[in-house]
């Protein structure tokens, strides 16, 4: 598959959970998945688990990409879990992206996460490994 | 290359070649004859238009401030952190925030919770700034805060402490952060709408020029949207661009520019391009020096004089071959100094995986020690002064910059840029630029996407401060306790008188902010104030 169409079709949210405000890692996944086929959505700084959640059921995403920056990535990301169990759709994949320790992958894979992207990566493996996941 | 390191170097992983243009996207020819260069605002050191530098001595006379940065946790640590520091000779304090502080929230706000103390000290309110200070004496040591979207209720408390200490305002010494509009493009910290965080700034400005005249009531910062992907020049033209809204906003509100430019300070960060970091710091002291004398007519020469700090290192630093990142950070230290910055934060060169050991937060500090002491850079103004290709690449990235700062201009300004997210987008494009640029080698980055290890570990070891999971039990004991124990009736009367100050155009909102403050009014029950009046900043989502 050309590198232009390898998410020809999906839908993926990239969500900003709690408070922190560096969202051009977010954007600029936003622009390869788009670049790359992908019908993005991108809800914009600081929204809580729920609201993600909930827009990620009503916009019917193929997955979820979760930015976070500022340490606090295992309780955000238990949250967003937790409201989308809630809301029965436990089967959308969860992405992350940020500042992540080695340390926390193990935990953050345990809460369900598919992919874990710093920006050691290069898009291409990204965008690669994400398509892989939704295929 | 014969030399083959422990481990060996992959095969093909040499650099594409360097690349012709300097990341500002500006050809550089082999090489610059004397005819290429205008030469005639060139001046002299300490003259407008400032080209060479704002002091007729340089370095010579004073050496510039060696800024560290340090510190979270709670008040009490944070506390404990300062004395020590002090106790080691340091004499200025440079503070750090929590996230919840830093959008307006107190601890106990839902969204708060899994954020109080995490990347810098929670203070919701003046009890825990009296905590903070405790036993430092605010009338002697220098601080600085990295706020925005608070800032003038932050600022309005540090006022209220030294009341409360006993220390006379006009003694205070530091910086307040206070750039809400690079916040709105970088880094995200807004609470208000635009034009209501301008109100703020102005008032908290021209409050501070008349009550804490020693006290740098703004640092207009283009280090978070160059730190994110943009060049030398968009970095430079956007906060060029920011501070003429500020100018215009502090004078559409009454203050004369001879006297509020003069506090007006400026932050940067310096990334690998050598001669290009030198140039647009020597064109942006021209661009200012010229805009506020042509412009706005300012006569004083101090309020037309570019003051800088700069931080070295940032997004130029990367995890691969990490001792790389020392040689890079002297390099960046070395154009920061060949450009007359005023003060400089070196980072680690741990820090793209770690945050920073003892040693090489040393390290970081010994490299600026080095090149002032050691290097003989800082003997004479501006060393560079009169070289053809710094000369010409001064020349070709000011008129760059004020390109750039056109188009703002063209746009309506910074505030409506803002305000549609138009620079917001101009960021985001020219990030994922920039990475696409890493990602093919096309900027090459040794260790990183050339000359690589094949034994080198690519997955980031990054370490995250862990606050002690008590602290954030406490921080809301603390805040549950000031409740109990303030009067309901002053918090209320105070914050009534703000909301209703606010309602009007013209006050300045200070002394009621410092009022609220001294009745422990908390940071969100002021920011709600605002709120119900204002709203909150509706973010134009432009992708």
């Amino acid at each position: 598959m050309s590198a232009t169409s390898r998410l020809q079709g999906k839908r993926i949210l990239i969500a900003k959970p709690g408070l922190d405000g560096h969202d051009v890692g977010a954007k600029v996944i936003a622009l390869a998945l788009r670049d790359a086929g992908a019908d993005v959505i991108y809800t914009g700084l600081r929204k809580s688990p729920d609201f993600i959640a909930r827009v990620a059921v009503e916009e019917d995403v193929d997955a979820l990409g979760l930015s976070i920056l500022s340490g606090s990535h295992k309780e955000l990301v238990e949250q967003v879990v937790a409201q989308l169990q809630r809301l029965g759709s436990s089967d959308i994949p969860v992405f992350v992206g940020g500042i992540i320790p080695d340390g926390d992958r193990e935990a953050l894979r345990k809460m369900g996460v598919k992919g874990i992207y710093t920006n050691a990566m290069k898009l291409d493996e990204v965008i690669a490994s994400l398509a892989e996941v939704l295929q | 290359m014969s030399a083959q390191p422990a481990g060996g170097n992959r095969e093909a992983d040499e650099p594409k070649g360097i690349p012709t243009a300097v990341p500002s996207g500006i050809e550089v020819p082999v090489v610059v004859t004397p005819d290429m260069c205008r030469n005639s605002d060139i001046g002299t050191p300490g003259e407008y238009p400032f080209t060479r530098g704002i002091f007729p001595d340089g370095f010579r006379g004073r050496p510039w401030t060696m800024r560290q940065y340090s510190g979270f946790g709670t008040a009490e640590e944070s506390n404990e952190r300062y004395r020590f520091l002090f106790a080691q000779g340091q004499t200025g304090l440079s503070i750090a925030l929590d996230l919840p502080t830093q959008v307006g929230l107190d601890p106990d706000d839902p969204m708060a919770r899994s954020e109080i103390g995490k990347v810098g000290v929670s203070i919701s309110n003046l009890s825990e700034m009296e905590v903070l200070f405790r036993n430092i004496d605010l009338g002697k040591v220098s601080t600085s805060f990295t706020i925005n979207g608070s800032a003038a209720i932050i600022y309005a408390m540090y006022l209220a402490c030294a009341d409360k200490m006993g220390v006379p305002r006009a003694k205070l010494t530091g910086t307040i952060q206070n750039d809400i509009l690079k916040e709105y493009v970088a880094r995200g910290t807004w609470i208000f709408p635009v034009r209501p965080s301008m109100r703020l700034i102005a008032d908290s400005i021209l409050f501070s020029n008349k009550t804490t005249p020693r006290y740098n009531p703004i640092s207009i910062a283009g280090a978070h949207v160059r730190d994110a992907g943009c060049t030398a020049a968009e970095e430079m033209a956007y906060t060029l661009a920011n501070g003429v809204a500020y100018v215009d906003e502090l004078m559409r509100r009454g203050g004369a520019p001879d006297d509020f430019a003069k506090r007006l300070s400026f932050f940067f960060y310096v990334h690998m391009d050598l001669f290009e970091e030198v140039a647009k710091f020597r064109a942006a002291r021209r661009i200012w020096a010229r805009t506020m004398k042509e412009r706005y007519g300012v006569a004083d020469p101090k309020a037309q004089m570019f003051r800088f700090g700069v931080v070295c290192g940032g997004s130029s630093l990367v995890a691969p071959q990490p001792l790389n990142n020392a040689i890079r950070v002297s390099i960046e230290t070395l154009a920061a100094v060949l450009g007359g910055a005023q003060s400089i934060f070196t980072c680690a060169f741990d820090e793209p995986f770690q945050i920073p050991t003892e040693s090489s937060a040393e390290l970081a500090l010994r490299t600026q020690q080095i090149i002032a002491f050691e290097s003989g850079v800082s003997r004479t103004v501006d060393p560079l002064g009169g070289s053809y290709y710094v000369e010409w690449l001064t020349d070709q990235m000011e008129a760059k910059i004020v390109e750039l700062m056109q188009e703002v201009a063209d746009y309506g300004g910074a505030v409506k840029a803002i305000e549609d997210g138009w620079m917001q987008l101009r960021v985001a494009k020219r990030a994922h630029r920039r990475k696409i640029d890493n990602d093919s080698g096309a900027t090459p980055v040794v260790g990183a996407n050339c000359f690589r290890r094949d034994d080198e570990q690519a997955e980031s070891t990054m370490e995250i401060f862990t606050l002690d999971p008590g602290a954030s039990r406490r921080v809301l004991d603390k805040l549950a306790q000031v409740k109990t124990r303030r009067s309901e009736a002053d918090v209320q009367g105070t914050l009534a008188k703000l909301g209703a100050a606010a309602a009007k155009d013209d006050e300045n909102l200070m002394p009621y902010l410092i009022d609220c403050c001294h009745a422990y009014a908390t940071v969100g029950e002021m920011v709600q104030c605002l709120k119900n009046l204002w709203g909150e900043f509706q973010e134009p989502v432009r992708l």
